[in-house]
C-alpha cells in the first residue's frame, strides 16, 4: 500500500463519512518496504494538486521517516531546466528534466510502501489490517 | 450454463481453484483486454492518471492500465478494489503495480472526494444485483457503491463499467442507480442482439451529456432516450380509464396473485349515469 494511496483512504463505516477525523487513517505497528518503480513525473504533476499535504506531514511523522517541507511544493518546482552539451549551439531548446524535488516526491509517494501492519480511523477506532501490502477493508454487517 | 452469481456470492465462487483456472485461461484473458482495451478507449484520458479499478481481480485489466502507452496519455496508476483475497493473490503473484484492497464495493468506495481521475470495473458490477444477506437489498448496495464512487471521482471525472446484466431488469435497477446518484449515464453496446454483446455503462461526473464519449468513435449508433422520453409525454397521455385500462389492470393485479374477478362483456362497460 503506497504512501500515495494512504494519503486518499478513508475511514469506511457509513457513521465515519462525515467527520473529519475519519481521514487520514493512521498507521500502526507498520512495516515499511522500499519499491523500485520507474519515474512518472506527468503523473506527479496532475496528482501534486490533489494531494493534502498536512495529512502526508502527519503520515511521514507517524512512520518516523524524514520530516517534510511545510509547504505544498509549487508544480513549477517539479522540473528543473537541464541544458545537454548538444543543445549548446540551440540557446532556447533547453530540455526539462525532473527535479529533487520530483525525485523525492516519487520516491516518498511511490516507492515507499506499508507492506504489513494496521491503519486505524482516528474517530471510531477500528484497525483495517494490511498483509502483503493489501488492506483489508471487509466490515461485518452490523459495522457498515 | 449457469451465471456465476446464481450460484455463489463473489468471494466464495472466486476460491483459490477457480481464481487460478480464471487467471491462467487465455480465452478468458483476451477477453478481459479487449474490453479494458475498449474502456480505456471510452475514457479518453490525455495524461497519466490516478485510475480506481472496481472489482480488479487478478489485475488482469490494472496491467494493462500500468503498461499504457505515453503517447497514449498512458502509464496510470491504478487502486484495485475486490472482495475474492484468492483473486488478489493471483494479483500478487504477478506483482501487478497498483495498490489492492479488500473490500466488498456494495459497501462503498473508501476515498476521499475528488480522489481518481478516472474509474474502470470489467465484468464486476453484475454482483452487486445479487442480495447476499437479509440484511441489504440489492438497490440499497447499488446506492451505496454508486454514490461513494461519484464523490470519490473528481469534477469532470468519467467511469467506465463493463457488466454482464442477466436481463433488463438489471440493466435499468444498474443505470438507475447510477442516475439517482448524480451520474450523467449512457449505456454502450458492442455486438448488440449477438450472443457476445459487452455492455459498458458510461458514466461522468456532473450529469450533462455523456454522448461526447463517443464523438470520435466509429460505428456507434446513439440512441438518445432522453428526446424520446420528453416527446411521449407531450403527445401521448395514459388514459386512467376505458375497458383496455381495466382489463390491463385486472391482469397485473392476477399476474400478482390477487383475486380478481372473472371478465365478461360486461367489463368496463359504460353504464348510464342516472343512479
Amino acid at each position: 500500500m503506497k504512501l500515495l494511496t494512504i494519503n486518499f483512504l478513508t475511514c469506511a463505516r457509513k457513521t465515519c463519512k462525515s467527520t473529519p477525523a475519519s481521514f487520514p487513517l493512521h498507521p500502526k505497528e507498520a512495516e515499511l518496504e522500499q519499491v523500485e518503480t520507474e519515474m512518472n513525473p506527468l503523473f506527479l504533476r496532475n496528482i501534486l494538486p490533489r494531494l493534502d499535504w498536512e495529512a502526508m506531514r502527519m503520515l511521514t511523522t507517524e512512520l518516523g521517516l524524514p520530516n517534510l517541507p511545510a509547504e505544498t511544493p509549487a508544480p513549477e518546482e517539479l522540473v528543473v531546466a537541464t541544458t545537454t552539451d548538444l543543445d549548446a549551439g540551440n540557446g532556447d531548446d533547453r530540455a526539462s528534466g525532473p527535479s529533487q524535488m520530483a525525485r523525492d516526491l516519487h520516491v516518498l509517494l511511490m516507492e515507499t510502501s506499508i507492506a504489513s501492519g494496521k491503519l486505524v480511523c482516528g474517530n471510531c477506532g477500528h484497525e483495517y489490517a494490511v498483509k502483503e501490502g493489501i488492506a483489508n477493508f471487509l466490515l461485518p454487517s452490523h459495522m457498515v | 450454463m449457469s451465471r456465476p452469481e446464481d450460484n455463489l456470492p463473489p468471494d466464495l465462487f472466486y476460491n483459490d481453484v477457480e481464481s487460478r483456472k480464471y487467471t491462467t485461461s487465455s480465452r478468458i484473458r483476451n477477453i478481459q483486454a479487449d474490453m479494458t482495451h475498449r474502456a480505456l478507449e471510452l475514457l479518453d484520458l490525455r495524461e497519466p492518471s490516478f485510475i480506481l479499478d472496481v472489482g480488479c481481480g487478478s489485475g488482469l485489466s490494472g496491467e494493462i492500465l500500468s503498461s499504457v502507452d505515453p503517447e497514449e496519455g498512458g502509464p496510470h496508476t491504478w487502486v484495485g478494489m475486490d472482495i475474492s483475497s484468492s483473486m488478489l493473490a493471483q494479483a500478487l503473484e504477478r506483482d501487478v503495480e497498483g495498490d489492492m484492497l479488500l473490500a466488498d464495493i456494495g459497501q462503498g468506495v473508501p476515498f476521499r472526494p475528488g480522489t481518481f481521475d478516472a474509474a474502470i470495473s470489467i465484468s464486476a458490477i453484475q454482483w452487486l444485483c445479487n442480495a447476499e444477506t437479509s440484511d441489504v437489498s440489492p438497490e440499497g448496495r447499488l446506492k451505496r457503491f454508486f454514490d461513494s464512487l461519484y464523490a470519490s471521482l473528481k469534477r469532470g471525472g468519467k467511469a467506465v463499467c463493463q457488466f454482464y446484466p442477466k436481463n433488463a431488469q438489471q440493466r435499468s435497477m444498474i443505470s438507475t442507480a447510477a442516475i439517482k446518484a448524480g451520474f450523467g449515464a449512457g449505456i454502450l453496446e458492442d455486438d448488440p442482439e449477438t450472443k457476445s454483446v459487452k455492455v459498458y455503462l458510461v458514466l461522468s461526473v456532473g450529469g450533462g451529456d455523456v454522448t461526447g464519449a463517443v464523438s470520435g468513435i466509429q460505428d456507434v449508433d446513439v440512441y438518445d432516450s432522453r428526446r424520446r422520453e420528453r416527446k411521449r409525454g407531450k403527445e401521448f397521455v395514459e388514459k386512467k380509464e376505458g375497458k383496455a385500462w381495466i382489463m390491463r389492470k385486472k391482469g397485473q393485479m392476477e399476474a400478482k396473485g390477487k383475486v380478481v374477478k372473472a371478465s365478461s362483456k360486461y367489463t368496463g362497460r359504460k353504464r348510464k349515469t342516472a343512479f
